[in-house]
């Protein structure tokens, strides 16, 4: 069980013959994600690493049924592409660039608004569900080879973070329904809320790691959804307490301003949720096997 | 990325913000000039530093002559201005802003936003301004005025209506106000801003409604549409270390302790540092070298490091994904036989080809610990270093 993706999910890359598209394209393949189309405005026609080439999302979607689509397009024309995704209704658009202009994403969100589909970051590492140890669905450009199917769902704001938990959860011998990566972008699609209730909602999943980071009031706003809705336990963590404030650290949206979304902040409100919160991202595997009783 | 008061308002001015006469100066005879060419009664001379809280700190003052403005001018060029936004180091004051002086009846704050929770530009607005705008926000909300601008078709009439009232303008005052506003916005959006403000926006006695001050902040991953804006960079303003980073493509901010750290990502650079600090050890930057650092970043990395002078000894923490740990092991062995690294350093090695990675090191015949986690090698560095 997982959320979002699975074994039988069809995808498409928009942007497939560039060279980052390309590279995350075949260890996606390599994992045994059916990723069944590619997406290059004027490539059409061609077969890369037999997968089929279109010039248009819509061609691909109608000649593939493939219902998710990962965006590794440049920057610049980056709100394009997802635009082009949400007219074709596709069901999940993962995009994975960094380096969107904010304006852009501004757009994007009042494009999308009344729309079907659901969009995961921009700068994110993706989503990610293993399916038995070596396959699944991978959208994205999270190294593979550290994941295992399991019960443990995590969903976090941090690229490297997120690899940092699920290495210690597989070590630990536990495993992931799914991960997802929501981005440090201050405007995004999926927020912690709608992750939280996919992992709520699913079977598949017992517990709960959510990795956080200072900067705006995302983390307080999910503690507070957390209280109604989710009944399973929640392991926590929150990067950047040592971040002085106003400095830019690397995600546009680890920013601390104005006093609030401060990593003591977000500290209390988890604690406040019920959230088992940790000092130090070294023992999220450890705790969740704690609180899991396994 | 941010610009000068006098930058903005000449941005400002093209959008139709009105703004007082003034000429930016870097000598003290140039004050002078600039004094004379102004011909008013009365000028303001202002340093100009990426810095609020100026005035306090004795940075802006009124001169009435070409003599005084130039005596002014030599008590400030050169010199370091601290404010409570410039840290304890301040900044020099290189350049000076000569303004024609106003006649001020009335202050107010009036700032546009890119607003996270609203997904799109958001204006601020308040009658009471001058004071400390955090202040008030905490302790008065309701004297604070906020409106969602839509992304798209930005501010609409209504909405500056709204803002003139409740900023307490009337008649052809709010006309102005209106005018302003919409000009504030439109630069805003135009120039893919993170933050304009006018604070104080002024009713001066002649009942003109004009920017006293202005400061704009860009979003830096729009810059490459704004070869205009990104022109106005001044280095002067920044950690020379930071635009050194900038270059190699490494994300580089200098802090106040002793422990230097080489990350890969964002949130897991700032948990090391965070780490680093419940150890009882105190990291002397953050430092992200990326999804897919090479030998000669990680060599670069390095040579940054110890560029600062409190760096008593080096922590390495590196997730391998799509980098490989045999590869950062290789580099950090060529960057400390080329740096001579004489400090203590300990390197955290995880993911793809760890072993090897961990073989190198040990093999390396470098003075140097590993660790297998975060925690281990937080412990270790802080114990080097006593």
């Amino acid at each position: 069980m997982s959320v979002l993706v699975d074994g039988n999910t069809k995808i498409l890359c928009q942007g497939f013959t560039g060279e980052a598209g390309m590279f995350h394209s075949k260890n996606s393949l390599a994992y045994g994600t059916r990723l069944v189309a590619g997406v290059t405005p004027g490539k059409g026609g061609q077969s890369i690493a037999g997968v089929p080439v279109f010039d248009t999302v819509r061609e691909a979607k109608q000649a593939t049924g493939a219902s998710v689509s990962m965006v590794y397009v440049p920057a610049a024309f980056t709100a394009d592409a997802i635009c082009e995704a949400v007219d074709a209704e596709l069901d999940l658009v993962v995009t994975i660039t960094e380096g969107i202009p904010v304006a852009d994403m501004a757009f994007v969100k009042d494009v999308m608004k009344g729309c079907r589909t659901r969009l995961i970051g921009p700068n994110c590492p993706g989503i990610i569900t293993p399916v038995t140890d070596t396959s699944g669905c991978k959208i994205g450009i999270m190294p593979a080879y550290i994941h295992r199917p399991g019960r443990v769902g995590i969903v976090s704001r941090s690229g490297t973070l997120t690899y940092e938990a699920v290495w210690q959860v597989t070590s630990a011998g536990m495993g992931q329904s799914t991960c997802i990566g929501i981005g440090g972008d201050p405007i995004k699609g999926l927020d912690f809320i709608e992750c939280l209730q996919l992992f709520q909602d699913d079977k598949g999943t017992d517990g709960i790691i959510m990795i956080g980071e200072i900067g705006g009031t995302a983390e307080e706003e999910a503690c507070e959804f957390l209280q109604s809705y989710v009944r399973k336990p929640v392991v926590g963590f929150i990067a950047g307490a040592t971040a002085p404030p106003g400095k830019r650290m690397g995600h546009a949206g680890a920013i601390i301003s104005g006093g609030k979304g401060t990593a003591q902040d977000k500290k209390a409100a988890m604690q406040k949720a019920g959230v088992h919160v940790c000092d130090t991202p070294s023992i999220l595997g450890s705790t969740m096997k704690k609180v899991l009783g396994r | 990325m941010n610009i000068h008061e006098y930058q903005a308002k000449q941005l400002l001015a093209k959008f139709g913000v009105p703004v007082s006469r003034g000429i930016a100066c870097t000598s003290t005879d140039e004050v002078g000039k600039a004094f004379a060419t102004l011909a008013e009664p009365l000028a303001v001379v202002k340093v100009q530093i990426h810095a609020g809280g100026r005035g306090k700190a004795g940075g802006v003052k009124l001169v009435r002559s070409a003599d005084e403005a130039k005596q002014v001018a030599a008590g400030l060029l050169g010199k370091t201005i601290v404010t409570h936004q410039t840290g304890p180091e301040g900044r020099v004051v290189k350049t000076l802003y000569v303004e024609a002086g106003s006649d001020i009846e009335r202050e107010m704050y009036l700032a546009v936003v890119m607003d996270r929770s609203a997904q799109a530009p958001v204006v601020i607005a308040a009658a009471e301004g001058g004071m400390d705008i955090e202040e008030l926000a905490a302790h008065k909300p309701e004297a604070i005025a906020r409106h969602r601008v839509h992304p798209v078709k930005g501010l609409q009439a209504f909405q500056a209506r709204a803002l003139c009232k409740h900023l307490g303008l009337s008649g052809e005052q709010a006309k102005a106000g209106a005018r302003l506003l919409g000009g504030l916005v439109k630069a805003f959006m135009e120039l893919d801003c993170s933050l304009a403000e006018i604070n104080p926006m002024i009713v001066t006695k002649q009942g003109e409604v004009k920017a006293l001050d202005a400061k704009m902040s860009f979003d830096d991953n729009a810059l490459f549409r704004h070869q205009d804006v990104a022109e106005l960079r001044d280095l002067n303003e920044e950690d020379p270390k930071e635009v050194e980073a900038k270059k190699f493509d490494l994300n580089y901010i200098a802090l106040h302790g002793n422990i230097g750290c080489m990350v890969n990502g964002a949130g897991l650079a700032m948990a090391t540092m965070d780490v680093i600090q419940l150890k009882g050890g105190a990291p002397a930057n953050f430092l992200d070298v990326g999804g897919g650092a090479n030998k000669q970043q990680v060599t670069n990395a390095f040579k940054i490091l110890l560029s600062d002078k409190n760096v008593k000894g080096i922590l390495v923490n590196i997730f391998g994904g799509i980098m490989k740990c045999d590869t950062i092991a290789e580099g950090v062995i060529a960057a400390a036989k080329e740096t001579r690294l004489n400090v203590p350093l300990v390197v955290r090695l995880e993911g793809t080809n760890v072993e090897l990675g961990r073989k190198l090191l040990q093999d390396s015949g470098l003075n140097l610990h590993t660790a297998t986690s975060l925690d281990e090698a937080a412990e270790k560095i802080v114990a080097a270093i006593r």
